[in-house]
């Protein structure tokens, strides 16, 4: 094991923040489903969080997604926005890496795990912020929004990872 | 190499098959869930009555009252009998409002386009107005 990470291997995580980065401005333009609850979106950066996870590890995709949060809330979004995001990104990283574990699902069945997640942190987050559990309805509304992003990320990074090996084009 | 291709392409076919199960189930799941909440609503205290967006009042669900809601030619009898709200005759042609079942839940409303009258059950605490969600 090496001590320390590539050139290589950094330049590409770094490419893979800005692209993550791009995508959460490009999402930040959609304006909101529910402007009620500002702060709770599609996720379409998970599809670079998808790749990582998939091309390299679970470690990288962290990084990536914590790195990604932190600028995005910094430029686009305020502490709120941030404190949603930080726990979908979290849980849905997390129930994504461990259904990829169990190697039952393609990529597409576990990025709508991982978009649904996504969506159910982001709610659970506001209920305690907002201080109003009238919000669980929306979790019903964001699950469905959360499976059909989570269709649309999954295919779409399992294009990536199909089109894009990182692993034959960087000897990391 | 042929057996290879076909163990990955047999493993393929089957996470496909399970992802189509794991997205059903989860879609039953979350229509099992909006049932449980649809019919767990809890009862609102609060009948609110707008009529053409204003608000033309608001009245207690728990006291028994008859309210004559008249917006020029539009007439509608809204009565309010042991916790429940119901239209019991209008003007409108289409009758909707007046065959609409009584209504109690927070959140219900009986709507009477072509008066456009909203007649909404809210949940109102002493701490301040409900959210709206
Ligand atoms: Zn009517």
């Amino acid at each position: 094991m090496k001590k320390h990470l590539g050139i290589k291997k950094v330049a590409f995580l770094g490419l893979c923040t800005a692209l993550a980065l791009l995508l959460a401005y490009v999402e930040s333009l959609i304006p909101p489903v529910f402007a009620a609850v500002p702060g709770i979106k599609m996720g379409l950066p998970n599809i670079v969080i998808l790749y990582v996870l998939y091309s390299l590890d679970v470690r990288y995709a962290a990084t990536v997604s914590l790195v990604r949060l932190c600028i995005s809330s910094m430029l686009f979004g305020n502490a709120m926005a941030f404190a949603y995001s930080l726990a979908g990104a979290v849980l849905s990283l997390a129930v994504m890496w461990a259904l990829k574990k169990t190697n039952l699902l393609s990529g597409t069945g576990v990025s709508v795990a991982g978009g649904v997640c996504h969506n159910i942190g982001q709610v659970l987050v506001a209920m305690v912020l907002l201080d109003t559990p009238q919000i669980a309805y929306y979790m019903l509304v964001l699950s469905v929004t959360g499976i059909i992003a989570g269709v649309f990320v999954g295919v779409c990074g399992g294009i990536l990872v199909k089109r894009v090996p990182v692993g034959k084009m960087f000897k990391f | 190499m042929g057996k290879f291709k076909d163990i990955i392409k047999k493993q393929e076919s089957r996470k496909a098959r399970n992802d189509v199960i794991f997205i059903a189930s989860l879609l039953l799941v979350v229509l099992v869930l909006a049932c449980v909440l649809f019919f767990s609503a809890e009862e609102g205290n609060t009948v609110r009555v707008t009529v053409d967006g204003r608000l033309f009042g608001e009245y207690s669900l728990l006291e028994n009252t008859t309210v004559e809601i008249v917006n020029g030619d539009g007439y509608n009898l809204l009565i309010i009998e042991d916790g429940k709200a119901y239209v019991d005759t209008a003007s409108c042609p289409d009758g909707i409002c007046s065959s609409h079942r009584p209504v109690s839940r927070n959140g219900e409303s009986i709507i009477c386009l072509p008066n456009k009258v909203v007649i909404e059950i809210h949940t109102v605490t002493n701490s301040g107005p409900d959210i709206a969600v």
